[in-house]
């Protein structure tokens, strides 16, 4: 059994007509700049009403173009969150820039 | 057994369903459907206000603080907090404090300053590390995380699995193999540092409670001094058991409450929901998932409340504590599976609370002892000690 505990697709564009091929689904996502770095991990919850696609649409408007984004479709789109922070702080020592200027209560995470 | 609420039962009842209904519910209309934690701001507020009802840290024994309500009055109350969305696994967003691992209480006075009173303050958080991926059910068999003497301490080696709040948590008590000879009679109870070298939180687990995520723990090495041992060495079986045991009681009245939540919501939509030229409270088919639904939740009731009288009253109550757990987790399931069916798609949205109960209320039959355990145990006791 593999456990996949990084979020490593292949980055999009983060355009109105990437997005719009986006499902209506609940889950995590990832926008970085340009060059690849990350600058935060998002989810689309079930009050999002088109889910990872109006979550997109959100950024895509408050970011503007030149940003990459990747996404994972997941019901268990809070525990996946907290995952996907958890993981980048051991990776990195850091949060994602967005993440932390306004940080959700984490926990230790040392992946082996 | 009269298990009617006393006037001042029925006054603290009255009091806490309020509170359910005018400061939790309204708060988590606005979060999303799988949250398990308030704003801050609001939690603290909210701890302001069960602070004033004198309601702060029920299950704190009176001699540490507590506000000493008796055990079948903290069941009555466990109903009410039950009964939001969040109800089951967060009741009322632990706005009524904790009184953290019981286990803790059997600590010495060195152990207590060090880990009980921090708890009861609030400063520490603790987890409770049992289960390994051997098992869980039967813990003294399954249990292979080893824990050697060495320099004037225990070294454990191991692993942990389905671990809440290990990541966040201060410390844990954690239960280990002292002796490989004994079975039961050779497991250990150890508190251990979440900082102390060797111990790391390896994963995530995700499951249908899908609000939480549990974690896996493996022990490298990890060395403690004798002073981490709770209670006897070879004698953490029973300080286990125990607390499995009592736990049962509480952990039925939140199914309980949840079940009447659910019900509530089926018997107001069949008097409301019209199909066919007629309101569905009409279809027999609907009156009698809701008559099952009573039954379930009044046979539910009535164990958890003997149970809790027993142990009230300082009589055994371990079968009663497994029929309680048995009845509820159960007939919890039945009754919000129910509910939705009245509901009909609705019932399968997350903008209802009922897909969260349906997810979180199956667990229920698996977690503090499965329900096969449970009739493990009513088995044994009406069979007698020779069965085997």
């Amino acid at each position: 059994m593999s456990i996949r505990l990084r979020l490593d697709k292949p980055w999009r564009p983060l355009t109105a007509e990437e997005i719009a091929r986006l499902p209506g689904q609940l889950g995590v996502y990832q926008v970085a700049d340009a060059t690849g770095v990350l600058l935060c991990i998002g989810q689309a919850g079930a009050r999002a009403p088109f889910g990872l696609r109006s979550e997109l649409q959100r950024e895509l408007a408050e970011r503007g173009p030149g940003h990459q984004f990747r996404v994972e479709v997941n019901q268990q789109y809070r525990t996946r969150w907290f995952e996907l922070l958890m993981v980048h702080q051991a990776d990195h020592g850091r949060l994602p820039p967005d993440n932390a200027k306004n940080p959700p209560p984490l926990g230790r995470l040392s992946p082996s | 057994m009269d298990f009617e609420p006393s006037a001042e039962q029925q006054m603290l009842i009255d009091q806490v369903r309020r509170f359910v209904r005018e400061e939790i519910i309204p708060l988590e209309a606005k979060l999303d459907p799988d949250a398990s934690e308030l704003d801050p701001a609001d939690h603290a507020r909210l701890v302001e206000k069960t602070k004033a009802m004198g309601l702060f840290g029920i299950d704190i024994p009176k001699e540490y603080g507590g506000p000493d309500i008796d055990i079948v009055t903290r069941v009555l109350l466990a109903i009410e907090m039950a009964q939001h969305r969040a109800g089951l696994y967060v009741p009322c967003y632990g706005t009524f404090g904790g009184a953290g691992l019981a286990q803790i209480f059997e600590a010495n006075d060195d152990q207590k300053e060090r880990y009980l009173y921090p708890t009861l303050r609030g400063e520490k958080k603790a987890f409770f590390g049992l289960t390994e991926p051997s098992g869980g059910s039967d813990p003294a068999r399954a249990i292979q995380t080893k824990a050697e003497r060495k320099d004037n301490g225990w070294v454990l080696n191991g692993a942990k699995i389905f671990i809440s709040n290990a990541d966040r948590a201060q410390y844990g008590i954690v239960f280990a193999r002292t002796d490989a000879s004994k079975g039961r009679a050779g497991i250990t109870c150890f508190i251990i540092d979440s900082d102390t070298p060797g111990f790391h939180v390896r994963r995530v687990v995700h499951t249908l409670r899908s609000s939480h995520y549990a974690t896996e723990l493996e022990f490298k090495d990890c060395w403690v001094s004798d002073h981490q041992v709770l209670g006897e060495v070879n004698k953490g079986f029973a300080v286990a058991n125990d607390r499995l045991t009592r736990q049962r009681i509480p952990y039925a009245a939140g199914c309980i409450g949840v079940a009447i939540a659910a019900h509530e919501m089926a018997i107001e939509w069949a008097k409301m929901r019209t199909t066919f030229g007629e309101k569905l409270a009409n279809r027999q088919a609907v009156q009698w998932m809701l008559v099952d639904n009573e039954i379930d939740i009044r046979t539910a009731r009535h164990f958890t409340l003997e149970a809790a009288e027993k142990a009230r009253r300082g009589l055994p109550f371990k079968i009663e504590a497994s029929i309680a757990k048995l009845t509820a987790s159960e007939g919890g399931g039945r009754v919000v599976d129910r509910s939705m069916q009245i509901h009909g798609g609705m019932g399968m949205t997350k903008d209802l609370p009922l897909e969260r109960w349906y997810r979180e209320m199956r667990i229920r039959r698996v977690g503090e002892g499965p329900s096969e355990v449970q009739r493990m145990v009513i088995a044994r006791e009406i069979l007698g000690s020779n069965l085997r």
